[in-house]
């Protein structure tokens, strides 16, 4: 990039960091949580971009890993006492890391739509273990616990709040997306993107391939799993529901719809996607009552957000992100 | 001679005969498996897209519950489908396909969870009575849907092989751009191909109703399952989805003697796992291309 | 000969176009044929001739320019309803549909276009009569045939479309010396029936002999116009646009 493009884009980084740094000061309780989610979503659909956007694996596994980061956090949490902020971590990616690794061994064998249906088969493989393996997992339940404190033993212990937690959470997101910033910028991140172009044509020019997609779905599976660890923290429950392959799939509607391959399009993408989802969720029952047509209030918002998606993927297929780029450059 | 018993709890008998039952129940499901995946082979075969909406079709069909309304409404629908979803991505990347057809899949299951509610549905079979097998009771039904299923699947491969659609189905499945220069109307031939593939899906639907249940959610299950099936056979190989079915049906109806019914599933994701490792292109093809 | 009562060439092509993705394939080509006459399109390999044939085919869309049959627009039509328009293409490589039948084969652009049953078999038998190979292997599979039968079976099912120009992309490649006669014979048979031809050739004597005019490719553009006869093979154009 240009110095001038450096600079503005590190300006604009600046000020929405800052904006999110203050948002939740004019917001109440409901909506501090929400941003949270946004954030925590966001940072797992950018952990799928690595793969659909740069590397050009579509992946519907990404389930798989949120999932068992949760988990893991769960187990660390239910079994340290106190509940261990860092052990959730350790676990949560130790979990997310070897599901990777058993996702990346066949990722390397199978190309294309094969790779995404068999991703699509492993999260459902992990959600049917998670749902009936009921001594271990809370089956169909999941598990609870309590949220851990910031601490580092025997110096310090911060009960998180809502607006810490927020803020912690930011800190790693925003801390996740300079680190895949980094890595999508540097040579590795640059094969990357030579394997989308064209993986013949890489393996011709003599890059093992194989060994770049593996470390890829590694990097994903990581990151995923961190997403989960901090989902499992702010909410303090594990449940199957979010194993299961339909998350992904929304995780890859977030991709698209912000915008693949731009890292930041993802997180876009998650934020309008719950904005509208909650937003939608909220007009059917008030045009219910205002029409007088209690069915209305029944109407999943999801009819018109599946439509929504459909339309982008059509007309739009370089997100929202890619569509105000293009706005922008004319 | 032993008194006949009726069909009531699989766990009355010995074993021989669980075996005898889990046997002809394997089958059984399998067809209707064979039924759903040779849909979903067939689309994705000729016309290179992953049908993740296939499993809703099968649910819309289950709802309707008449087997030749079922298929020609569903059918129709299918033809939509393609035409405003599809067609336009035609000599786009295939992978957005997954992506569109998921997005039908949602827009479906909601609609169906609209109309019809949460709750299951139970449907009845169309006519009770059972048959002798041996000293056991087994219901005609079932058999009738094993059969059923196989005509289909039969009158399909005559339709492929000796009509003209057909013949213009194999030409565009082997070089597409070919089949356009000989005056084949590709687009319209694609959509006729997943109208057919969403009616057999929606067959399926209406078989499998009465054993189960309907209701929203119902398609996802056999969506996932119809996609291993797939994989196994052999993407594209209609024998080979055909033989997966009844294989991968007839191990997880051994399996289910021993563990429970949601745990025997995983018997077919392990079926799935050694297929990728040992033999990618699907099991049941017999060179590796 | 070419023209007869016809005013209007049978196809012409006017300045065209077109890109792969991001390379700029033809920069302009134009050329016409006549009803009934046999044209070759010559030049060296990569200057846009194969381009060209699928450009009017309409396989490949210009996005500059004009192609017009009998002077109907149809550059921007889908290639089957260019196919029913009566053009027919035979590629390199031939591309037969290798799992179905000779039979097959010949009737995959028949079905459909409202031909009665007895025309089908009396186009059937013409074909038959013009290749009795095809006739003998009519059971068989596409890919089981030798290089010479696939490529008369291309050129077969495409003369029972009955059309009115066909598009021949190097008839001769990857074929037995003594196969080039065979060639040059069906090229006769298809001037007898009155059919055009755009042929596009290696083979600087074939395709001199059969044409009535040729043009000279070069960097995608046609850049030179003669009549045939007026032309051996050692000519200086021939050199100019086609030598090493």
């Amino acid at each position: 990039m240009t110095p001038r493009r450096t600079r503005i884009y590190w300006t604009a980084f600046a000020v929405i960091l800052a904006l999110l740094i203050v948002a939740p000061f004019g917001l109440p309780e409901f909506w501090r949580r929400f941003l949270t989610e946004i954030l925590i979503w966001g940072l797992l659909a950018m952990s799928s971009d690595i793969l659909i956007g740069y590397t050009g694996m579509v992946s519907f596994g990404h389930s798989a890993f949120f999932g068992l980061g949760m988990y893991g956090a769960a187990a660390a949490l239910l079994t340290s006492r106190p509940p261990s902020l860092w052990l959730a971590l350790l676990y949560g990616l130790i979990a997310a890391a070897a599901v990777a690794a058993f996702v990346a061994y066949f990722s390397t064998r199978l190309r294309d739509i094969y790779f995404a249906i068999t991703t699509l088969i492993f999260s459902q493989i992990f959600y049917v273990i998670i749902f009936t393996w009921t001594d271990v997992t809370g089956g169909e339940n999941g598990l609870a616990f309590s949220r851990p404190a910031l601490a580092i033993p025997g110096l310090f212990s911060f009960p998180f709040t809502t607006l810490t937690l927020y803020w912690f959470v930011l800190a790693v997101v925003t801390a996740s997306y300079l680190l895949l910033r980094r890595i999508t910028r540097s040579p590795f991140g640059m094969v990357l993107q030579s394997i989308r172009e064209n993986e013949a044509r890489t393996r011709a020019i003599g890059y093992p391939v194989e060994r770049y997609k593996i470390v890829a779905v590694m990097f994903s599976g990581l990151f995923a799993g961190l997403a989960g660890v901090l989902y499992a923290v702010q909410n303090r429950f594990a449940a199957p529901d979010f194993v299961f392959f339909v998350v992904s799939g929304e995780t890859v509607i977030y991709n698209i719809m912000g915008g693949i391959g731009t890292l930041v399009g993802p997180i876009v993408g998650a934020a309008a996607f719950l904005l509208l989802r909650e937003g939608l969720s909220r007009l059917f029952p008030y045009l219910a009552s205002v029409v007088a047509l209690p069915g209305l209030a029944e109407f999943p918002y999801l009819i018109p957000l599946g439509v929504i998606f459909i339309a982008m993927v059509i007309f739009m297929p370089q997100g929202l992100l890619g569509f105000a780029r293009r706005r922008l450059n004319e | 001679m032993p008194t006949t018993r009726s069909f009531t709890s699989i766990w009355e008998y010995d074993l021989l005969e669980q075996i005898l039952i889990q046997t002809i129940n394997g089958i059984v499901v399998g067809m209707i498996l064979a039924l759903v995946a040779s849909g979903l082979t067939l689309i994705f075969g000729i016309m290179d897209v992953v049908n993740f909406a296939h499993g809703e079709l099968f649910m819309l069909g289950a709802y309707v519950g008449v087997v030749t309304l079922a298929t020609l409404v569903v059918a129709a629908l299918g033809a939509a489908i393609h035409v405003t979803t599809l067609r336009p991505l035609l000599g786009r990347d295939p992978l957005n396909t997954i992506l569109v057809t998921f997005g039908v899949s949602l827009v479906l299951q909601n609609y169906a969870l609209w109309q019809f509610g949460p709750v299951a549905r139970k449907i009845n079979e169309p006519f009770v009575g059972h048959f002798n097998l041996f000293y056991l009771e087994y219901p005609w039904y079932r058999l009738m849907i094993a059969l059923l299923s196989a005509a289909i699947i039969g009158a399909l491969w005559l339709f492929l092989k000796y009509s003209t659609y057909g013949v213009w189905i194999r030409a565009t499945t082997q070089d597409r751009v070919m089949a356009q220069a000989m005056g084949i109307p590709v687009p319209r031939l694609l959509t006729l191909v997943f109208a057919i593939g969403s009616g057999m899906a929606a067959a399926s639907g209406v078989l499998f109703g009465p054993l189960v249940g309907v209701n929203h959610a119902m398609g996802l299950d056999w969506v996932l399952k119809a996609f291993i099936v797939v994989v196994v056979g052999g993407m594209g190989n209609l024998v080979g989805s055909i033989a997966a079915a009844i294989f991968i049906s007839l191990t997880e109806s051994y399996a289910s003697l021993w563990v429970s019914p949601s745990q025997a599933i995983i018997v077919s994701f392990v079926v799935l796992i050694l297929t990728l490792l040992l033999r990618p292109t699907g099991l049941f093809v017999p060179t590796p291309k | 000969m070419s023209t007869g009562a016809h005013t209007e060439p049978l196809v012409r092509v006017e300045d065209i176009h077109t890109y792969y993705g991001k390379s700029h394939i033809l920069h302009g080509v134009s050329l016409e044929v006549g009803h009934g006459e046999i044209v070759g399109l010559l030049g060296r390999n990569g200057v846009g001739k194969s381009t060209t044939l699928k450009a009017i085919m309409g396989l490949v869309h210009p996005t500059r320019g004009e192609v017009l049959l009998e002077s109907q627009s149809v550059g921007h039509l889908p290639a089957h309803r260019v196919a029913r328009l009566g053009i027919g293409y035979v590629p390199e490589d031939r591309r037969i549909f290798r799992l179905l039948t000779v039979s097959e084969n010949l009737r995959t652009g028949l079905d459909g276009r409202g031909v009665s049953e007895a025309r089908k078999k009396e186009l059937l038998d013409m074909v038959f009569d013009y290749f009795p190979v095809l006739a003998e292997r009519r059971s068989q599979a596409g890919g089981t045939l030798s290089g010479g039968e696939q490529q008369m079976l291309a050129i077969a099912r495409v003369m029972m479309l009955e059309p009115k120009i066909i598009l021949l992309d190097e008839p001769t490649e990857g074929l037995m010396p003594r196969m080039v006669s065979q060639i040059r014979h069906i090229i006769h048979v298809l001037r007898r029936e009155g059919v055009a031809v755009l042929l596009v050739e290696q083979n600087v004597p074939l395709t001199l002999e059969a044409s009535e005019r040729v043009y000279f490719m070069e960097k995608g553009q046609v850049r030179h116009q003669a009549v045939a006869s007026e032309l051996h093979a050692d000519h200086e154009v021939v050199h100019k646009y086609l030598g090493v």
